[in-house]
């Protein structure tokens, strides 16, 4: 296991600040990530990092062409994967078309809450799943084992649905990886890692699947939990051996209505963005902002 | 038509000389002349300096080191099998330690100079041999999680007409339609979580045409396996994988369709 050293970024944050940023080279395009939805979202959760909600349109839903575009540019490039996130991609019109043609290309990740998943669509999805050559992976979002746990961060009566939507989703023969944002410290503890496993097992989930991610205090988050302290920067130097393959943004993009990114954290810091399309933006990066911090304390991965 | 040259390919033996005992003996009837071992020799089974009798110092077996071999040679903490999930971990952990304290130091030493790749030319094509991937040791490939533009870009990146993997434990093969492949032989170790107790294997058949990759499939007395594992206090959950033939453990790491096949 990888031991980091936390007192060196504080004692040191004088010392640290005239360092310059990390830089970090591009490998390949392992990974494309599309803004469906851009930040439209049904949820305003409280911990969202880009500040999703049904009335911020900062990123605009993209249209079909510009994601024909992106994914056919990303199967020139050789790309590995594909996910889908936003906002909430089920609030896409034509949700089902994109999800096809990028299963013609490559493995799809979908992001969701769930709560727009009805019958008919985890019907859909479900047949999809099997027909499909590459895996169709669903992540669906949540944040407690109790509805007062979840609602507390994702709004109130989201628990009761999102556990439907997960329910029909296991029920039409896709097995979702629950994501847990770890708001509650204790959830990320391997005692609430197996709260969360009997909770999702007695609901008749015999198979559970859990990813846990630590929340990013950017966007609504910051407001919630607090930013970041001024020592927690990453610097030249601080990178581990190996680090850059563990780190997504060595191998990953993002590509919204508004340009491409280097991660899908950083859509909303203007500074980030690469440029229109995604060829603008296959070059290493530098390791400048505070989130950074956090993907390499945390070792955090977006890949499911 | 006659065979010139015929090879077999295996990966991951995870301490399971029962098996590996049985593969060379099968494959060599069926007219093997090399064996190639991608890598992997310790983890999950019993006795791990049993194996080593079997493939050193042969003239016609040739072992690569997988990340299981960089660990226990350079006597680190870890496999670095490439596990996220905590529960994965602590049963990785559970067989890293072990193999790692049964292990002799001279072979120790030996798996720490193993080479990591192999490369060829058999009957006109560029062939590369890697454990995980050609850029990382421990990188998983799964069939399902694998685009045919990124096998593509691969082949080329690395100049290769077929690349052998190993290190996920389910086989497969991909044919691009240029006629490229990519091939991961699977493991000898344990069962590939198909409900059945056999293991997988290569061979690789060099004629006037060209070559040809048949997969193979591997009986052995998994019975044995077992009991000698309830021998040495390894994981019942281990035990029963070998019994079964599902996984029991590190599931998480498993791409969605190939998750969807096993009960676990």
């Amino acid at each position: 296991m990888v031991e980091i050293n936390f007192d060196h970024f504080k004692n040191n944050a004088k010392e640290r600040a005239a360092l310059p940023s990390p830089f970090l080279p591009f490998e390949h395009l392992d990974t494309l990530w599309l803004q469906v939805t851009g930040t439209v979202c049904n949820l305003a959760c409280l911990h969202c990092f880009i500040s999703c909600g049904p009335k911020n349109d900062s990123h605009p839903v993209m249209s079909k062409t510009q994601i024909f575009d992106a994914l056919e540019e990303a199967d020139t490039h050789g790309v590995k994967e594909v996910y889908f996130t936003g906002g909430e991609p089920f609030m896409h019109d034509d949700i089902k078309e994109i999800i096809l043609r990028t299963l013609e290309i490559a493995p799809l990740n979908i992001l969701t809450n769930g709560i727009l998943i009805d019958d008919e669509m985890a019907t859909w999805l479900g047949r999809t799943f099997r027909k499909s050559k590459y895996s169709l992976d669903i992540r669906v979002s949540m944040d407690g084992i109790t509805a007062e746990e979840n609602d507390a961060i994702r709004g109130r009566k989201t628990y009761g649905k999102i556990i439907c939507g997960i329910l029909r989703l296991w029920e039409a023969g896709i097995n979702p990886v629950i994501t847990v944002t770890t708001c509650h410290d204790e959830l990320g503890e391997a005692e609430g890692r197996v709260r969360f496993i009997e909770m999702l097992k007695s609901r008749g989930i015999s198979k559970p699947r859990l990813k846990f991610l630590s929340p990013f205090k950017i966007g609504r988050e910051e407001h919630r939990g607090g930013g970041y302290e001024v020592h927690e920067i990453l610097k030249e130097g601080d990178l581990m051996e190996d680090e850059s393959f563990d780190l997504q943004c060595s191998s990953c993009r993002m590509v919204t209505a508004k340009g491409a990114f280097p991660c899908p954290i950083l859509i909303e810091v203007e500074e980030a963005r690469m440029g229109d399309g995604l060829s603008d933006s296959l070059d290493g990066i530098l390791l400048d902002h505070p989130a950074c911090y956090t993907c390499h304390v945390e070792g955090v991965t977006c890949r499911t | 038509m006659s065979n010139l040259k015929t090879h077999c390919i295996f990966g991951g033996i995870y301490n399971n000389y029962i098996s590996l005992e049985a593969l060379l003996e099968k494959a060599s009837k069926e007219g093997a002349d090399t064996f190639f071992c991608l890598g992997d020799i310790g983890g999950f089974g019993p006795h791990p300096d049993r194996v080593f009798p079997f493939i050193k110092d042969k003239e016609d077996v040739f072992v690569m080191q997988g990340n299981y071999d960089h660990s226990i040679g350079n006597r680190l903490d870890d496999c670095a099998c490439g596990y996220v999930d905590p529960k994965d971990q602590a049963f990785a952990q559970i067989s890293y330690d072990y193999t790692l304290q049964n292990t002799s130091d001279v072979n120790k030493d030996w798996l720490r100079d193993l080479p990591t790749n192999y490369r060829f030319n058999w009957g006109g094509k560029n062939i590369l041999m890697a454990h995980g991937s050609p850029r990382r040791t421990n990188e998983f490939l799964w069939e399902s999680t694998c685009s045919d533009t990124f096998i593509s870009y691969l082949l080329t990146k690395n100049e290769c007409d077929i690349l052998f993997v190993t290190h996920t434990g389910i086989p497969w093969i991909r044919r691009l339609d240029d006629g490229r492949m990519l091939v991961n032989v699977g493991v000898i170790g344990r069962p590939p979580n198909d409900g059945s107790f056999d293991v997988d294997y290569i061979l690789v058949h060099e004629d006037e045409k060209g070559l040809s990759v048949e997969a193979k499939r591997l009986s052995y007395d998994y019975e044995r396996l077992a009991k000698e594992m309830e021998d040495e206090n390894l994981p019942d959950e281990f035990v029963e994988t070998v019994r079964t033939g599902w996984w029991t453990t590190c599931l998480e790491v498993l791409p969605s369709k190939e998750r969807d096949i096993g009960p676990f």
